[in-house]
């Protein structure tokens, strides 16, 4: 241990603390931007400094590790001084448009020039009006709104190991972008929206999709109907007060139905659904000598990087439809006949943890009658609380409310797919019970939860051991791809998630996301599936209603055709 | 000149490529890196495209448009300012009859502004190619000029 001062304050820190993380044990705020507690230290916006007695010249808090005797200082007439000078320069060359910018109260770089009382900029402002990139359908960049901070880079580098995202040109005229400034839809993007996630302004943002609900919603021919994914509720808690971990499912449900939506279904329903269709499809590829391993496919993220990275490898894929696209196909191929509508009269939104799921949802092949999409909107967990927000939904004083029938039943088997790992548990708790006729006597796997990049686990059915992995973020999934290239993955069956921590980490979710986060989110995930009175996705009685009054049989005819999709080779 | 040629030559590993790179650019008529180029450097180092863009884009060694076979780069930090660069810039504008950044219609001279190349004591000075000139006037700028001109022909 060592001892330091804090502006005065005695305390003892751990050998290799940074200054930074001292403050904080010392309950003393120092402003970061470049800074990311899960991302390696640039020290390159310089915000954080503070005076280090003995020292010639002002420390960055980030990267200065203390030593005995350390004497910091972060609040000074310098230090203020400086923080004012360096946020001034930042904010000379940054757009200005604060109030009609997407993140309009939820900008760090704002806050920071908030909390510092920043009234005027001494300096010129410099106007460069550079292209946006409004190509796509998940992601845009706004390259004037960049602070180079570079936290995206590493993101897109060295957690997804896509390295798309690069510092380029010099001096003033440095612009962080793909080669050649290229679009995102040009380039092998997989829209997971990581990037957008540590972005500290509005530099790179999901498309906002927003206004197009309100329309449909004020539509009175219409008939518009939600659907809400697993990580959705122990997130959005977060955008209205709440601490990360706090679920919000019965506040959401009535927060959707006082928007004016006309129904409100539950992802996990169709969670559920993929549970029975892929633990069916694996099955059938353990029996008959398919190709193994199968690779699951709910992650839009992790479909778009093996469609544009590993296409060779695509047969391994489960051709299960998302829990999304299961919802979408059946609200428009199923629920409109059954409430005497015509498909083109549902409109169909999505609230998910991810941006990916707006790319996933204009697949033109997602589409039951071939003219309109099966989902006709995704919002993320942010828009939706953008929404609330317009509104004017108090959502602290919300009664809680339970989901529509029959979309609305759900087990504890789907609420884990939020977490990485959950697929791969729900399906173990399904498919081990059918394989076996024996009930489980632990329905926990939990060598397949936690943050762990890479996690292993061998389950016995009646005698044969069956190995199975779970990789979360791109760069995990790269290594089992290329071991699967290699012919030594000798797994049944993997699961693949794009984003750290799996959906409850996803693109989508309220900004402020950090592995300590995640990991109060995934803590909820299994608190809510503790709760739940059915905990294994064969035994929903509304799952078993749709096969007996609609699709059949798991992988049956209706099933193919609602339920399962094919993939393409985008390699670029 | 081929890519990997090049990267044979020189060591196929990042902390090379630079040098590669440079080299691969002078052995082209119009001294810059094409897209494919820059694709094929990738591809063959390993690097990430958006990494070796980076680097191209960086460095003012490296031009991403044609130049001229000669490509004039004038020092425009502070000592050379001070000896009067400003006068150099003009004197050369006039006589190939460009602007500054800009290329002769003939394809033999660009010109371009350089950061400082370690010769303050002969300020002004400009470097083209591996050659520096120092101590710049008028009528040393027109003979080097002239020179070159009747080289390349």
């Amino acid at each position: 241990m060592v001892n330091i001062t804090i502006n005065n304050k005695k305390i003892q820190v751990p050998e290799g603390t940074t200054i930074l993380n001292a403050a904080k044990q010392a309950g003393i705020d120092i402003p970061v931007l470049c800074y990311h507690p899960d991302l390696d230290i640039k020290a390159n916006c310089r915000i954080c400094v503070v005076e280090v007695e003995g020292a010639r010249t002002l420390q960055t808090a980030c990267s200065t590790r203390v030593w005995e005797g350390m004497a910091v200082r972060t609040n000074t007439p310098k230090v203020r001084q400086a923080r004012k000078i360096i946020v001034e320069l930042i904010l000379a060359g940054h757009e200005m448009d604060c109030t009609y910018c997407k993140r309009n109260n939820r900008c760090d770089l704002q806050k920071i020039a908030a909390d510092l009382g920043i009234r005027e900029n001494p300096f010129r402002h410099v106007e460069r009006d550079l292209e946006r990139d409004t190509s796509g359908p998940s992601l845009e960049r706004n390259p004037n709104k960049c602070i180079k901070c570079g936290r995206c880079i590493q993101m897109c580098g060295k957690v997804q190991g896509l390295s798309l995202l690069d510092y380029a040109g010099r001096s003033d005229e440095v612009e962080i972008k793909p080669a050649f400034g290229k679009y995102l839809t040009d380039i092998a993007c997989v829209a997971c929206g990581q990037c957008a996630v540590v972005c500290p302004v509005a530099a790179i943002t999901e498309k906002e999709d927003i206004d197009r609900v309100w329309e449909a919603i004020n539509d009175p021919d219409k008939v518009v109907i939600v659907q809400t994914a697993p990580a959705v509720r122990v997130a959005l808690g977060e955008e209205f007060g709440f601490e990360p971990g706090k679920v919000v499912t019965g506040k959401m449900v009535a927060a959707l139905r006082a928007l004016g939506f006309d129904k409100v279904f539950d992802t996990d329903f169709t969670a559920d659904l993929t549970i029975i269709e892929e633990g069916n499809e694996l099955l059938q590829r353990l029996s008959n000598g398919g190709v193994l391993p199968m690779l699951t496919s709910c992650s839009p993220g992790w479909i778009n990087f093996i469609e544009q990275y590993y296409p060779e490898l695509l047969p391994h894929v489960s051709t299960c439809k998302s829990p999304q696209q299961m919802f979408g196909a059946l609200a428009k191929g199923y629920y409109a006949a059954k409430i005497g509508k015509r498909p083109e009269d549902i409109f169909s939104v999505s609230i998910m943890p991810c941006t990916a799921k707006k790319y996933e949802a204009q697949r033109p092949e997602m589409s039951v009658d071939g003219k309109n999409p099966d989902v006709d909107v995704v919002l993320t967990t942010r828009e939706l609380a953008k929404m609330l927000r317009q509104a004017g939904i108090n959502f602290d004083a919300l009664e809680e409310e339970e989901y529509d029938a029959p979309f609305g039943l759900s087990t504890g088997a789907a609420v884990i797919f939020g977490a990485t790992g959950g697929v791969m548990e729900a399906a173990l708790r399904t498919v081990y019970e059918v394989v076996t006729g024996k009930t489980l006597p632990s329905l926990d796997f939990k060598d397949v939860r936690g943050l762990e990049g890479i996690k292993e686990a061998t389950v016995d059915l009646n005698g044969t051991p069956v190995k199975v992995a779970v990789a979360h973020t791109l760069a995990n999934a790269r290594k089992l791809m290329e071991l699967i290239k290699s012919g030594k993955a000798d797994y049944a069956f993997i699961e693949i998630m794009c984003c750290p921590g799996g959906c409850i980490g996803g693109g989508g979710q309220p900004y402020g996301t950090t592995n300590e986060v995640r990991k109060k989110r995934i803590a909820a995930i299994y608190e809510a599936d503790r709760d739940l009175p059915i905990r294994k996705s064969h035994e929903n009685p509304a799952i078993k209603k749709l096969y007996e009054e609609f699709l059949g049989e798991p992988l049956g005819e209706k099933s193919h055709h609602l339920l399962h999709t094919h993939y393409n080779d985008r390699k670029a | 000149m081929e890519v990997k040629e090049v990267l044979d030559k020189y060591g196929n590993s990042p902390g090379r490529l630079l040098g590669a790179m440079l080299e691969y650019q002078r052995s082209k008529p119009q001294n810059y890196l094409t897209k494919e180029d820059i694709q094929a450097f990738a591809k063959e180092t390993g690097l990430p495209v958006s990494r070796v863009y980076s680097l191209v884009t960086f460095y003012s060694l490296f031009s991403e448009v044609p130049r001229g076979r000669y490509i004039i780069q004038v020092c425009r930090d502070v000592p050379c300012h001070v000896n009067g660069s400003v006068n150099v810039v003009a004197e050369l504008e006039g006589l190939l009859g460009i602007k500054m950044g800009q290329t002769t219609e003939d394809g033999m001279f660009t010109l371009e502004y350089t950061s400082c190349i370690g010769c303050c004591e002969m300020a002004p000075a400009m470097q083209i190619g591996e050659t520096v000139y120092g101590n710049l006037t008028p009528e040393k700028i027109a003979s080097i000029i002239g020179e070159l001109r009747r080289a390349g022909k």
